[in-house]
């Protein structure tokens, strides 16, 4: 199920200005990969890369290519919409459907795209999904409440839900906690512990010490100046990163003399 | 030690302030609306007028309380009150024909408003008895044909403006839409009028050609309404939904028209709640019969408001049985337009996306 | 992890049927060129039926002076209905909202708003019935007043109508029906003043009409403008309540405002005259609706631009 990403050569455009400039990774099935950097890096606009989910935005391109499990997202007669149910995502503000229930949105996944799948594979889904992000306990009995009636930690627990349940090869979070509370943020991440080893994770986020905690590789993301293009600027074991990295550019945001 | 300053810091002027104003107690300006109202009385029967009447309470109340309030409180005061009265009178002046508006009608409309009003037509009455049958049938077949063609055309339309429309012919829609609903509704009639006098012949009218004119009132209300209401879904969910590869037009359908649902729902039902009164076209297009017409494509096809302005401009003898006819039909149109807009508030209220 | 999906989740390259995707776009793209047809449709076919009136001869015509002689009056009667009622409802409609928005106790104000909306929904006939059978008798014993005690002004000239049905009564009810959306257009721009210029003026002392007059109306000022001008385009195509209240011989231009000569307006006009004409009439009729859609769609025109700017303004704040 989990997947290799390899990404070569990306640079991301909006018109003509160039927002990332030549990205080249790995990112490692079954492991949880974290983007670090300050805000306007760009460390977002390539996760959406990922899934060409850049591509909403008119006028947004990008140049590379991007392969999961040897296929080139990016290469011809590749249909966006077929990438996105296979690469999910996971937003920064908890955004279930508010016209559907609990369960509803859990299963959205398969209902909004047609297949046709009986009430009890239905069900199942629903369970197993709401299992896998840890909220089945607790919304087990309110299944057909609306999915806005819950907390926001639990709203985002219940994307992941949704996420998970077309059973993706990977799982992008974009600063999945940024909204939430320190005691959700927490059940988030034993959350993302947990996923990882039936998936792969590329996490977005701007919290260094969340970073430090749940990834196994993290890439640090810079940007020279306002106008100019982000840059990965370098790519390690997150151990690594943290304690001794290569790039004096890392250090200074690691050690918070700037970011 | 020396006491020199810098900066001499001049004395403290010598000043009382009053913190405490005096105000105008209260009995007098109880005692001002009375006075009031003595004035308006002897306005009025002075002068033989209404308007002197109403004038006359105005400025009997105006006038002591400004000139009081200038004398014992102060001038801005005083300015205060007098915009405060001045306030007032334009909401009650506002409101007074709206009262005496709904009090005539239902005290006059409660006459004719028996069974036969509803289960006759006019067929063969000069005078006495007759109803409304065929003139309420008339309006909601009318309608049903408008909103039948609007309602489809007007919210894609709105789904045309917010998820796809972008560039010069976006623009172009959006500013036409604007000019549509500016456009007077007697000029809808004589272009339903026209289009079919091309169509068909200067001497066709049918109820479809009505319904023709009431399309062109009705669609830029729904696009309207719709545009808005899409507009104020929050972008996150739409993509939430691509992020699941969903395709665009599913979740147009699937996510984003749910969502607004509850408030194109009450732009639809202000919008025929708008034209269900409107007299000026059908006059035109549909005409007027004293019979029950089903037949939307061929005659002449009465509706609510005209039956109710022919019964008053051609009563028939003794006329006062037609002045009863419109005043009912009259009642009739304002019940249901009323209905209406209160259904439309209900709905907007009950179904809009629930929160915890 | 099993799949519980029959088929699992489609291969990353794999083909993907967008037919009902482009098929839903188009028909959108359609509903909107069904827009542009429609309009493109309503001035063709105005046109069409105009051209007829335009190039006859003038005795042909209604009244037989030719087109202009026929409409030029009641493009006077509709302008000058109009401006009275405007000249009405603009003072008012500004009282209304700033009651609603900066007088009225709070929990009334939504429903003090929905009160003046009522007045909207009302239909036109029976606007023109309350007309004729209450408000023109209310106002006799005025307009007898003014003929005999302000005759010299050239409006109040008598003889006093018997029946009250005048133009200054037509206006009247006009104001009434161009209230609501008047008011609406003004107490939502009351009701966006910036809390804060609100409060530093208080703070200074200011009394609350001197607030209102330091930081309400300033702000919205183009508000009140552009709801007039809707306001206008609304009372200039008004046709049942002027068509009934109205007692009127027609095709007369005067300023006098109480007796029983009045002129007519393009709108009350096709509405009397239409269902017994025919032929060269009827083409007349239509031309003056083509003359009545071009002044609103002015006026309207007018109106959207100066919201358009407005909107544009209030962003930068």
């Amino acid at each position: 199920m989990a997947k290799q990403i390899d990404v070569a050569d990306l640079s991301i455009y909006y018109g003509s200005f160039r927002a990332v400039e030549d990205v080249s990774m790995t990112i490692e099935p079954k492991a949880v990969t974290a983007l670090i950097g300050p805000s306007g890096c760009g460390k977002s606009t390539f996760l959406r890369t990922l899934n060409r989910m850049h591509e909403v935005i008119p006028g947004a391109y990008a140049e590379g290519t991007v392969e999961i499990d040897g296929i080139n997202i990016y290469g011809p007669g590749v249909d966006p919409v077929g990438v996105r149910r296979n690469v999910g995502m996971v937003f920064q503000r908890p955004n279930p459907f508010p016209t559907m229930s609990v369960r509803d949105n859990v299963v959205a996944g398969q209902r909004l795209n047609g297949e046709r799948t009986s009430k009890s594979e239905l069900d199942d889904v629903a369970e197993r999904s709401l299992r896998g992000a840890n909220l089945w306990e607790e919304v087990k009995d309110r299944l057909d409440k609306p999915g806005s009636s819950l907390s926001g930690g639990q709203q985002q627990r219940l994307c992941i839900a949704r996420a998970i349940a077309v059973e993706p090869q990977v799982v992008l979070m974009d600063e999945p906690c940024s909204a939430l509370d320190p005691i959700s943020t927490l059940a988030i991440e034993d959350l993302i512990e947990d996923l990882k080893s039936e998936y792969t994770i590329v996490i977005v986020t701007h919290n260094m010490q969340q970073a430090a905690r749940v990834s196994d590789k993290t890439g640090f993301f810079n940007i020279e100046g306002t106008g100019k293009p982000g840059k990965l600027i370098e790519f390690d074991e997150t151990q690594k990163m943290f304690s001794n990295p290569s790039n004096k550019e890392t250090e200074d945001y690691i050690s918070g003399r700037f970011g | 030690m020396t006491t020199s300053t810098r900066f001499p810091v001049p004395a403290a002027p010598e000043r009382t302030i009053d913190v405490v104003q005096p105000s105008l107690p209260r009995a007098f300006t109880f005692g001002a609306m009375g006075f009031a109202l003595v004035v308006g009385v002897g306005a009025y029967l002075l002068l033989g007028n209404y308007v002197a009447g109403g004038v006359g309470v105005f400025l009997g109340y105006l006038i002591p309380v400004y000139v009081a309030s200038r004398v014992r409180e102060s001038k801005r005061r005083a300015t205060d009150r007098f915009w405060t009265i001045v306030m007032t009178a334009a909401f009650v002046i506002a409101v007074t024909p709206l009262i005496s508006l709904l009090v005539t009608v239902v005290m006059e409309g409660a006459a004719r408003f028996d069974v036969e009003f509803f289960t006759s037509d006019m067929r063969g009455v000069a005078g006495e008895g007759g109803g409304a049958l065929h003139a309420i049938i008339g309006t909601f077949m009318i309608t049903s044909l408008a909103a039948v063609i609007s309602i489809p055309v007007g919210i894609m339309t709105g789904v045309y403006l917010v998820e796809y429309g972008r560039g010069p012919l976006a623009r172009g829609v959006t500013f036409l839409v604007d000019v549509m609903t500016g456009i007077p509704s007697i000029v809808a009639g004589l272009f339903a009028f026209a289009l079919f006098a091309f169509l068909v012949g200067p001497q066709y009218r049918s109820g479809f050609m009505g319904a023709i004119a009431l399309t062109v009132l009705m669609i830029p209300t729904v696009v309207r309404a719709t545009e808005e209401m899409l507009k104020l879904v929050p972008n996150e969910l739409r993509e939430a939904s691509y992020a699941l590869g969903v395709q665009k037009w599913r979740t147009i359908t699937r996510v984003v028209i749910p969502t607004a649902l509850a408030g194109i729902v009450t732009g639809v039902v202000l919008a025929i709640a708008r034209v269900i009164g409107e007299t000026a076209p059908l006059l035109l297009a549909a005409g007027f019969t004293s019979t029950v017409n089903w037949n939307p494509f061929e005659g002449r096809m009465t509706a609510l408001p005209v039956y109710s302005y022919y019964q008053y401009v051609t009563p028939g003898f003794p006329p006062e049985t037609g002045f009863e006819r419109s005043w009912t039909a009259a009642l009739v149109l304002v019940i249901i337009v009323l209905g209406l807009n209160l259904f439309a508030r209900w709905v907007a209220v009950r179904f809009s996306p629930k929160k915890s | 992890m099993s799949t519980a999906t029959a088929s699992g989740p489609p291969r990353l390259d794999q083909k993907i049927s967008h037919r009902a995707d482009k098929s839903f776009a188009t028909l959108a793209t359609a509903s909107g060129i069904f827009i542009l047809v429609t309009l493109a449709f309503v001035a063709i076919f105005l046109t069409a039926e105009s051209i007829p009136a335009l190039t006859a001869d003038t005795e042909e015509l209604p009244g037989g002076n030719g087109f202009w002689a026929y409409a030029g009056p009641l493009l006077f009667g509709t302008i000058w209905a109009s401006v009275l009622a405007m000249i009405v409802a603009v003072p008012l409609s500004i009282g209304i909202a700033l009651f609603i928005s900066h007088y009225a106790p709070r929990k009334l104000a939504e429903a003090l708003g929905y009160v003046i909306d009522l007045l909207a929904a009302i239909p036109s006939v029976v606007y023109g019935l309350w007309g004729i059978a209450v408000f023109a008798p209310a106002l006799v014993g005025f307009y007898q007043w003014l003929a005999e005690n302000l005759s010299f002004i050239p409006f109040f000239a008598g003889p006093a109508s018997s029946t009250g049905r005048t133009i200054l009564t037509a206006s009247l009810v006009l104001a009434i029906m161009i209230l609501p959306i008047m008011t609406a257009f003004n107490r939502s721009a009351f009701l966006q003043t910036p809390r804060l210029h609100e409060e530093a003026a208080l703070a200074l002392g200011a009394t609350r009409w001197e607030m209102i007059k330091m930081t309400v109306f300033p702000y919205a000022r183009s508000s009140i403008i552009a709801g007039s001008m809707l306001g206008l385009g609304r009372a200039l195509g008004e046709t049942m309540a002027v068509a009934m209240v109205l007692s009127t011989s027609g095709g007369l231009v005067t300023f006098n405002l109480i007796s029983s000569a009045n002129p007519s307006t393009i709108a009350a006009n096709i509405a009397l005259q239409f269902p017994e004409s025919s032929g060269l009439a009827i083409n007349a009729l239509v031309a003056t609706g083509l003359v009545l859609f071009i002044v609103t769609f002015g006026v309207n025109f007018i109106a959207r631009w100066i919201i358009g700017r407005r909107a544009e303004f209030s962003g930068a704040n």
